[in-house]
């Protein structure tokens, strides 16, 4: 019932039912009936394994997904705004105006004929419609609320003058520019070195705090979502196995593949306990469920079974 | 607080943007590049005969530093008598001008249709590849001789024919290229902050397929010489009486026993600008790809 108080009760973003497939392939979903609600100025963590269908759901929060796929099912709503409704360009401001993504790969996530400064800037002049002086100043307190030590220096670089977790850090302040509700970041920290992973994740926590902004954060460690998340939505298969907060998922996890998937995660409170793989019973279990809840699914929609009842 | 020990504040690493010395390639390619374009500018100044001067008494003289020459026939004079360095400056003219405006016009079609069949995909892109897929069925040179038998001979004709043979290799390696970056994570970010497709084509895509798109349109400039000198060679160029470095290879081959140098001198100033505007490509786009800096 959880899920369905956190519907009513002013959740920022609403995704609902949501099922996506292969354009080519309707029956085969990606995403199976998948609800997610985040209320302002929560963290949420979103876990599963690679596959699982965590970015298709950032992917599908700001309509960028691939070609091939498309929503078969279910609404996304953002600040009670169902996005799916929406004609393309007002679905794209809404987007623009509330919402913002930390990126994966911050390789190549900026632009590398493009100065910093126009890459941070260029979002306010468009989207809030600042002054190119204001958008500039702007810019200048984001870089030094993301601890940059030479904001004029940055803002004047190039992409490939600056190292990775330079380049995370202004992707971070370009995520929090324009004061966005809600912000996806997705596995934000995959792509960099251990050392400078811990930083980002600290950071990423604090100018979370500063703004009050909600934040989906798309990982698939289940220690980065100890340390810095309210609730969590475990997926696998595309399917939803676990929605709970996060003291509840470490102390008694629901779902057999969650409980597996704990085991699975190193503690450094407890070095001396062995990690142990999901086992495959498990994971036999789980895709057998998945399997009977699309069939389900697909009798559901059937135009017979539709008739008869 | 273990955490207060490891200050979240990035070290200031910005590596400076440091300008390389320029490549050897760069420079030499260069250089004979600047040389054929003033000499073509400046021909009528530069120019030690009259190129179509013809006289007979003059005729096969050989290059300088065999005996027999005569001075100020540097290198040498062909059956009719007229001046080979004379006729090769007044060659460079055509072969220069045909090689920036058919490689210039072939490289602005061609790159706006392949940033476009990239980006949008869809149907544009359908009509387009399969146009590329016919067009590549046709043998290039054996189309470009048909085309300026059907329109006629001339510079124009020659220009067009370029243009109408070769667009679709910039419209190819653009297009392919589109679709790397289409993919990128900063295309992705700019939609989500709300930029129209239109502009972040122009803003974000076309300037990371600029560095190919240069190296492209120098390689092109070179083989719109090999072209225009095939079409010269066949006579199907412009009129005779314009001296281009295809025709005299033309002439040069039916007195290659008499006077080799006919037909040598037009092909070695043919095979360097041919060879420099293709390293001037590669140096070009070495110097200006931004990941390599």
């Amino acid at each position: 019932m959880s899920a369905d108080t956190a519907g009513t009760t002013g959740a920022y973003l609403d995704i609902d039912d949501l099922s996506i497939a292969l354009r080519a392939d309707p029956g085969h979903r990606l995403l199976r009936s998948v609800g997610l609600h985040v209320k302002p100025g929560e963290v949420r963590g979103l876990v599963g394994e690679s596959g699982a269908g965590k970015t298709m759901i950032g992917k599908t929060i700001f309509d960028i997904l691939p070609r091939a796929v498309a929503v078969v099912e279910g609404s996304v709503r953002l600040g009670g705004e169902d996005l799916l409704a929406l004609p393309e360009g007002k679905r794209r401001k809404l987007i623009a105006r509330t919402s913002a993504l930390i990126p994966q790969d911050p390789l190549t996530a900026l632009n590398p004929v493009r100065r910093i400064e126009s890459q941070i800037t260029d979002r306010l002049t468009a989207i809030l419609g600042q002054s190119k002086k204001a958008a500039r100043d702007r810019a200048l307190t984001l870089l030094e609320e993301v601890h940059i030590n030479d904001p004029e220096r940055v803002l004047a670089s190039y992409p490939h003058q600056l190292s990775g977790g330079m380049r995370q850090r202004v992707l971070i302040a370009a995520a929090f520019a324009a004061e966005p509700k809600l912000i996806v970041a997705d596995e934000p920290t995959t792509a960099l070195d251990v050392t400078v992973q811990k930083q980002i994740l600290r950071l990423i926590a604090e100018m979370q705090r500063r703004h009050g902004t909600a934040l989906l954060f798309v990982t698939h460690d289940l220690g980065v979502v100890a340390k810095i998340c309210q609730n969590v939505t475990v997926l696998f298969g595309g399917k939803v196995v676990e929605d709970t907060d996060v003291k509840g998922l470490f102390a008694h996890p629901a779902h057999p593949y969650t409980a597996a998937l704990i085991g699975a995660t190193p503690r450094y409170d407890r070095p001396e306990e062995s990690l142990l793989p999901v086992p495959a019973s498990v994971i036999e279990d789980t895709h057998r469920e998945i399997a009977a809840a699309d069939a389900a699914w697909i009798v559901a929609r059937s135009p017979h079974t539709k008739g008869a009842a | 607080m273990v955490d207060a020990a490891t200050p979240a504040t990035a070290p200031p690493t910005i590596r400076p943007r440091r300008r390389r010395p320029l490549s050897w390639r760069l420079i030499l390619s260069g250089s004979w590049l600047l040389i054929v374009l003033l000499a073509a500018i400046f021909a009528p100044f530069v120019a030690p005969h009259d190129p179509l001067a013809q006289d007979l008494l003059l005729e096969k003289l050989p290059p300088f530093w065999v005996a027999g020459s005569e001075p100020g026939y540097w290198l040498g004079t062909d059956g009719l008598g007229r001046d080979v360095l004379s006729r090769i400056i007044y060659g460079a003219r055509i072969a220069l001008t045909v090689a920036f405006v058919a490689a210039t016009a072939a490289c602005i079609i061609g790159s706006t249709l392949g940033l476009i069949a990239g980006y949008y995909r869809g149907w544009i892109d359908q009509i387009v590849s399969r146009i590329v897929d016919i067009w590549m069925a046709f043998p290039p040179v054996l189309f470009s001789i048909l085309l300026v038998a059907v329109i006629g001979t001339g510079l124009h004709s020659v220009i067009l024919a370029i243009t109408v043979i070769d667009w679709i290799r910039f419209c190819r390696v653009v297009r392919a290229e589109t679709l790397v970056q289409r993919r990128m994570d900063y295309v992705d970010s700019a939609r989500v902050a709300g930029f129209s497709q239109l502009t972040i084509l122009i803003r974000e895509v076309f300037p990371n397929t600029l560095p190919t798109i240069i190296a492209l349109l120098s390689l092109e400039m070179g083989i719109a010489v090999i072209v225009e000198a095939i079409l010269s060679f066949v006579n199907l160029s412009i009129s005779t009486d314009d001296p281009t470095w295809g025709g005299m290879i033309a002439e040069g081959r039916t007195v290659i026993h008499f006077a080799w140098w006919v037909l040598v001198f037009p092909l070695i100033a043919l095979f360097l600008t041919v060879l420099a505007f293709g390293q001037f490509g590669e140096g070009l786009k070495d110097r200006f790809d931004p990941v390599l800096q």
